[in-house]
């Protein structure tokens, strides 16, 4: 039986940073939240906030502890899987990542001891700092390394020499033509998933009636960010997808499932691709909304995939589907919001279980959303690693056989499927309990005394009946 | 190219620097998690494991600024021994994942604490073997064809890197009893100085066969260390080693020494740190690539340069900062009132 290693190899990348994302997705907002609720208790002094900061340290710092482990990972594999890949790219990308390591991970790692076991060690206002500095950390890891990713798909600021690539210009390395862009839909990306799930949470706990000031803290001004950051991030798209028409063509006629150049161009809502014979079967599609679209204008034309050779052409199927999956997630988060916004008048949104419920069924959809366009934007970038300069074939190890990578890939899904199942059974353990306070665990210990030992429950609940 | 022979040493150093305070943050807690496995009852436990609990993120974090500037300062080392490691660095990576969640899976997820508490053990022992594994085959060296590894993935398996696999797990745990003499207190201090003489003892077995064995199997570093007159220079540091050895096994028994094990370890590791570095300087990549072949181009380790001689004193002060916040003893009687 024959294995292929870059197969495999990619397989593995994809159930690595598949998981992983979803952490960063989840943790760089809610460090954000943290901080501002921190920020309001430091200035206000109610106790509200110290209740539903604390409630959600508690469910970051297990997102933050997986996010960390899973994390180690991705580094090492552009080395173990992808070392013709990091010869060739080293010296541009590698120290982008070690400022992502300097700039963010340390900061991170320092200031959340402080932020989970010193509340009691350290005065008010440095532990506000430390909410703070993990909150900058977390905003400063997406800066590089979507940097790195924007540079692997619109390179920019290189020169290649002997088939490797060197800087020529940091600036336009860094700040390359997708850069902007990607750095703010996704980081408002982040920001909208912790939001939906911030959402789905206080819908909960207000439908439990236990915990009905603290949900509706939560659910009333989650819902004004998102009143904000949801259109924002539309526009965003938009902007984004602009971009990608200029700078990767190809990769937007995937999206648009386009083999043939055409203009005025339709949107096509639904179809069912085919590579082979660059045909959209199936297609269900509207006339001239295409251009009016991705163009701005009722009759720009947009290129098929049939003027790339059929070697250089990525998969219509994963970004074409994976694109509509994302922009139907944006349409029912935008009309979620907007009926929140309506129900406020005379506090229905708090009282509507109608709404509530939705809300809960909507907690995940930030997630969905961040892996369908992750997948849009990856798989439309092939084949190649760096867009239009180096092939994914050309970038796998070249020691690694079948066998290697498919044992290393079996037991990263093997130990994946235990921790992160478990992982997410501990945070709904954390939410079942709601904001029942301070963490005593955590605080009263003095030097990190108790932190770790659970008080399997009764403790817990006997302190707080 | 004249810049890259005056980058070139900084970046070696800091490097070292790096790659030493990891094996030393990193060492501790992993020690810690090893001599876990011993720990009677939970009490026990529950203390050993606090006693990194704030700060284990903090150390591994250097592991990754480890693997990173070895790609960004020398990316031909790294593009050909992390292939050449490639079960090891697997295997330590996947260890890592149960170690490093059983912090807060242990705590939050009371049902299965024995699953964790085993993760957590089993975690800590199978990541220090295979970065002892992955240190053995850097110092037998990689079969290298141009800028690629060429062998295969199993070659990283030898006697000789198995025995430094066991080495290392021995000074990770000595190193985690010193820090658990410093942390605990009592019964369970007595019972870290117990593990700290079993740990010194393989230490010191295991450190005497690599030694002997090394230059038995490399020419190059037998012509190093016993040359006329590198044998006389490079003296003091088989007997400095075998004087911290005893210093250490001293203060292991004197009740009244809390600093002395963790101390002593520290200059040990730093002996063995040192011979590996005479016994392969100038070589990155063992007996094939020096730091100066390996070397990133002048405008790569320049732009990191800026930023890390910037950042790095502020990530140490800060880090001690956070050490410093949960220094002293811990207790558990402080817990719940």
């Amino acid at each position: 039986m024959h294995l292929d290693p870059l197969i495999l190899s990619r397989l593995q990348f994809v159930w690595v940073i598949a998981w992983h994302i979803l952490l960063p997705a989840f943790t760089v907002g809610v460090a954000s939240y943290i901080a501002v609720l921190e920020g309001l208790h430091f200035w206000t002094g109610k106790e509200i906030y110290l209740r539903v900061s604390s409630f959600w340290i508690r469910i970051f710092s297990v997102s933050f502890g997986m996010g960390v482990v899973s994390g180690i990972i991705m580094p090492f594999q552009f080395g173990t899987n992808w070392s013709r890949f990091s010869d060739a790219t080293a010296n541009v990308i590698a120290p982008l990542l070690a400022y992502e390591g300097l700039t963010a991970f340390f900061l991170e790692a320092a200031f959340l001891g402080v932020l989970l076991f010193g509340r009691k060690l350290v005065p008010a206002w440095a532990h506000f700092v430390a909410a703070l500095m993990v909150a900058f950390g977390t905003l400063f890891s997406s800066f590089w390394i979507l940097a790195v990713n924007s540079w692997m798909q619109t390179p920019a600021g290189f020169e290649v020499v002997d088939g490797r690539f060197f800087p020529a210009d940091w600036w336009q390395v860094i700040f390359n033509p997708s850069f902007p862009y990607r750095l703010a839909h996704t980081v408002v990306g982040f920001y909208v998933t912790t939001g939906f799930v911030v959402l789905g949470v206080a819908a909960w706990l207000i439908r439990q009636g236990k915990f009905g000031p603290e949900g509706r803290l939560m659910l009333s001004t989650t819902l004004w960010l998102l009143l904000f950051l949801v259109p924002l991030q539309i526009v965003l798209g938009d902007l984004h997808g602009s971009n990608t028409l200029r700078y990767q063509p190809a990769k937007l006629a995937a999206i648009e499932g386009r083999y043939d150049t055409t203009s005025p161009v339709p949107l096509t809502l639904f179809g069912i691709p085919d590579d082979k014979a660059a045909v959209m079967h199936n297609e269900i599609a509207i006339p001239w909304l295409g251009s009016l679209v991705l163009t701005h204008s009722l009759d720009g034309e947009i290129k098929g995939l049939k003027e790339w050779p059929a070697d250089q052409r990525p998969p219509v199927g994963p970004p074409f589907f994976a694109f509509r999956i994302m922009v139907g997630c944006g349409l029912m988060m935008l009309a979620l919001v907007l009926w929140g916004t309506v129900l406020r008048r005379r506090e229905r949104y708090v009282q509507s279980v109608a709404f509530l419920c939705c809300c809960q069924a909507a907690s995940m959809l930030g997630f969905v959303a961040v892996l369908a366009g992750w997948t849009t934007t990856e798989v439309g970038r092939q084949p190649w690693t760096i867009y239009g300069l180096m092939r994914t074939a050309d970038s796998v190890t070249p020691s690694l056989t079948g066998w290697n990578v498919l044992l290393t890939l079996i037991g990263y899904v093997l130990v994946y499927l235990v921790i992160f199942p478990g992982g997410g059974l501990v945070m709904a353990r954390i939410i079942r309990k709601g904001p029942i306070g301070l963490d005593n665990a955590a605080i009263e210990s003095g030097r990190p005394a108790q932190p770790v030992e659970a008080l399997p429950g009764t403790l817990i609940e006997a302190t707080t009946s | 190219m004249s810049y890259v022979q005056s980058f070139v040493p900084i970046w070696t150093a800091i490097l070292a620097i790096g790659v030493f305070l990891y094996v030393l943050l990193d060492g501790f807690d992993l020690g810690v998690g090893i001599l876990y496995g011993f720990a009677q009852d939970t009490r026990a436990r529950n203390l050993v494991m606090n006693s990194i609990a704030p700060v284990w993120d903090g150390n591994e974090t250097w592991l990754i600024l480890g693997g990173v500037a070895l790609m960004a300062a020398f990316p031909l080392a790294f593009v050909i021994i992390i292939p050449a490691v490639y079960f090891p660095v697997a295997i330590m990576l996947l260890a890592l994942v149960f170690r490093g969640v059983a912090f807060e899976f242990r705590f939050r997820d009371a049902a299965h604490r024995t699953f964790w508490d085993h993760g957590f053990f089993y975690g800590s022992i199978i990541a220090t073997f295979a970065q002892g594994i992955v240190l053995g085959a850097f110092i037998q060296g990689f079969k290298v064809d141009g800028r690629q590894f060429v062998g295969t993935s199993l070659d990283c398996f030898t006697p000789f890197s198995l025995l430094t696999g066991v080495a290392l797990v021995f000074g990770y745990a000595l190193l985690g009893s010193g820090w658990l003499i410093l942390k605990l207190e009592s019964g369970l201090q007595a019972e870290a100085r117990r593990h700290g003489r079993w740990a010194l003892a393989g230490v010191l077995a295991c450190t005497g066969a690599v030694s002997v064995w090394t230059p038995m199997a490399q020419a190059q570093i037998a012509e190093r260390w016993f040359s006329w007159p590198n044998v006389a220079l490079l003296l003091p540091i088989p007997v400095i080693t075998l004087a911290l050895a005893w210093l250490v096994w001293r203060s292991l028994n004197r009740s009244t020494s809390s600093f002395g094990p963790f101390l002593g370890t520290v200059g040990l590791f730093l002996m063995s740190y040192l011979g590996i570095a005479i016994s392969l300087w100038p070589m990155i990549v063992p007996y094939r690539y020096t730091l100066w072949e390996a070397a990133s181009s002048p405008k790569a380790q320049a732009f990191l340069l800026v930023g890390t001689l910037l950042l790095l004193p502020i990530i140490l002060l800060y880090t001690s900062w956070s050490y410093w916040v949960f220094r002293g003893k811990v207790r558990a009687d402080l817990g719940y009132h």
